[in-house]
């Protein structure tokens, strides 16, 4: 479970300070897929960086499984942070790694050398022929996918998305976002998915906050969509939709 | 021509053994380069202001004295760090003693271009590391290492090249090596042929220098294809 209660966060810059968050409670329950939505600069991706720590509150506290990452000294945050995994909006895979190479640092980083678990994970977001391929000869849904991989090889109870669809074009963005819905049925996965397209949080999340300039505006709902049709091609989809 | 050919054979050995005394001098300032000038450029990266681990007052400290280091006239330095050598290697004079101030020179050079060439790195790999719970020790070897090694190889080709250069004034206390064999036997004695002769092997050592780091670089770089 991870709670927010009554948590600011402010940046310095320069002189003057810019609330990023303001008074935010909220709680996510275990196994939720829960959407964050809201205008840039409306503090989303910020609520998220709290969740795993890379931010510190100003105010407030956040809790995880009742537990309070800020109080722990740095190194025990370091390995709670190992059990939240994160997947971000430019992909940030290791330009000088393999597919494999890159699924497998973060086992490396615990000193675990699991070739399986990579294997597994590879062949889960279907990407297990690419493993000697370098990032750059992937397309953007394949790269965001392999980024996927690497989020899940520590098995996390926690998964952050920051904006995962927004780098890619409509197709991609549904293979991920499709990836992303089988990631929760199968591991059971709490899943935070911070996006600035409604539509993809309308597709897969149970509910949503509606973040406006810091402060938590709503928190709603998600009714399903109709099901998608699915396009065999850009091209027909594209047709379709224009006609 | 058949006459040079036959002074340069007449002076094989000095010119084996000075080729021999520039390579050790060579190895011993690369070493320095790898061993002091990498980890130096590493803090200097780390602790910068908006740096991951931002560490105001080493990072001026360390700023200084690369600063330092690569502002002293080289000719001067070498005389004012003789008592150090001194004491360092217990002689002043030879090729061993020589390396000592070149070992400076090339461990500041290379922490300040290693310095560069990290920037190059992405913030986003930076996050990457944190968000996985990375050490400090592992942010810098697993990522930022792994991520930059091609700019880190060219870089070290670049200080490889600039010793080649301060090596051949090492002449003044007794270093040898190709720049001081260019001097003595050839400019020193007026055998110009015999100076132009050196000075066109150091332009195809640095060459081969060259085309080593560059083609090492090229197939460390996956980057783009």
């Amino acid at each position: 479970m991870i709670e927010f209660r009554h948590v600011t966060k402010t940046f310095s810059q320069g002189r003057s300070a810019v609330t990023a968050l303001d008074g935010v409670d909220l709680t996510i329950g275990d196994h939720e897929m829960v959407g964050v939505v809201g205008e840039s600069g409306s503090g989303k991706s910020t609520l998220l960086r709290l969740i795993n720590h890379l931010e510190a509150p100003t105010s407030g506290t956040v809790l995880i499984d009742g537990e309070d990452l800020a109080a722990l000294p740095a190194r025990q945050q370091r390995i709670r942070r190992r059990g939240i995994g994160m997947v971000f909006q430019q992909f940030n895979l290791l330009a000088n790694s393999t597919v494999h190479d890159n699924v497998a640092m973060p086992l490396r980083l615990q000193r675990r050398r699991d070739s399986e678990t990579v294997m597994q994970m590879l062949d889960f977001v279907k990407m297990s022929r690419h493993r000697d391929k370098h990032p750059s000869q992937l397309s953007g849904g394949e790269k965001q996918r392999v980024a996927i991989a690497r989020a899940l090889a520590t098995r996390p109870r926690i998964l952050l998305c920051d904006e995962p669809t927004s780098a890619l074009d409509s197709g991609h963005s549904e293979e991920v976002m499709a990836t992303l819905r089988e990631v929760r049925e199968r591991f059971d996965t709490t899943i935070v998915l911070v996006s600035h397209e409604l539509d993809v949080i309308k597709s897969s999340c149970d509910r949503a906050a509606v973040l406006e300039e810091g402060r938590l505006a709503a928190l709603t709902e998600v009714s399903p969509p109709p099901p998608l049709r699915r396009y065999d091609s850009y091209a027909e989809r594209a047709r379709e939709f224009l006609a | 021509m058949t006459q040079l050919l036959q002074r340069l054979s007449e002076y094989r050995g000095e010119i084996i053994t000075s080729i021999v005394e520039t390579g050790v001098m060579m190895g011993n300032s690369l070493l320095a380069a790898i061993l002091v000038g990498l980890p130096i450029g590493t803090l200097l990266h780390l602790a910068r202001p908006g740096g991951p681990y931002p560490r105001r007052w080493l990072y001026r400290a360390l700023n200084v004295y690369v600063n330092v280091v690569r502002s002293v006239p080289f000719l001067l330095f070498v005389v004012a760090l003789i008592p150090f050598t001194r004491w360092l290697v217990g002689t002043s004079f030879g090729t061993t003693a020589a390396s000592v101030p070149l070992a400076f020179v090339a461990a500041a050079l290379y922490a300040r271009f290693s310095e560069q060439t990290l920037l190059d790195v992405p913030e986003q790999t930076i996050e990457l590391a944190r968000s996985l719970g990375a050490s400090p020790l592992q942010l810098v070897t697993r990522f930022l290492y792994s991520e930059a090694r091609s700019g880190l190889v060219l870089s070290l080709t670049t200080v490889t090249i600039s010793m080649v250069s301060y090596s051949t004034i090492m002449g003044v206390v007794g270093g040898g090596g190709v720049g001081d064999f260019a001097i003595r036997y050839g400019y020193q004695t007026y055998e110009y042929d015999l100076m132009y002769t050196t000075i066109a092997i150091m332009i195809v050592i640095v060459m081969l220098i060259q085309g080593a780091g560059t083609l090492l670089a090229r197939s460390l770089d996956k980057r783009a294809r």
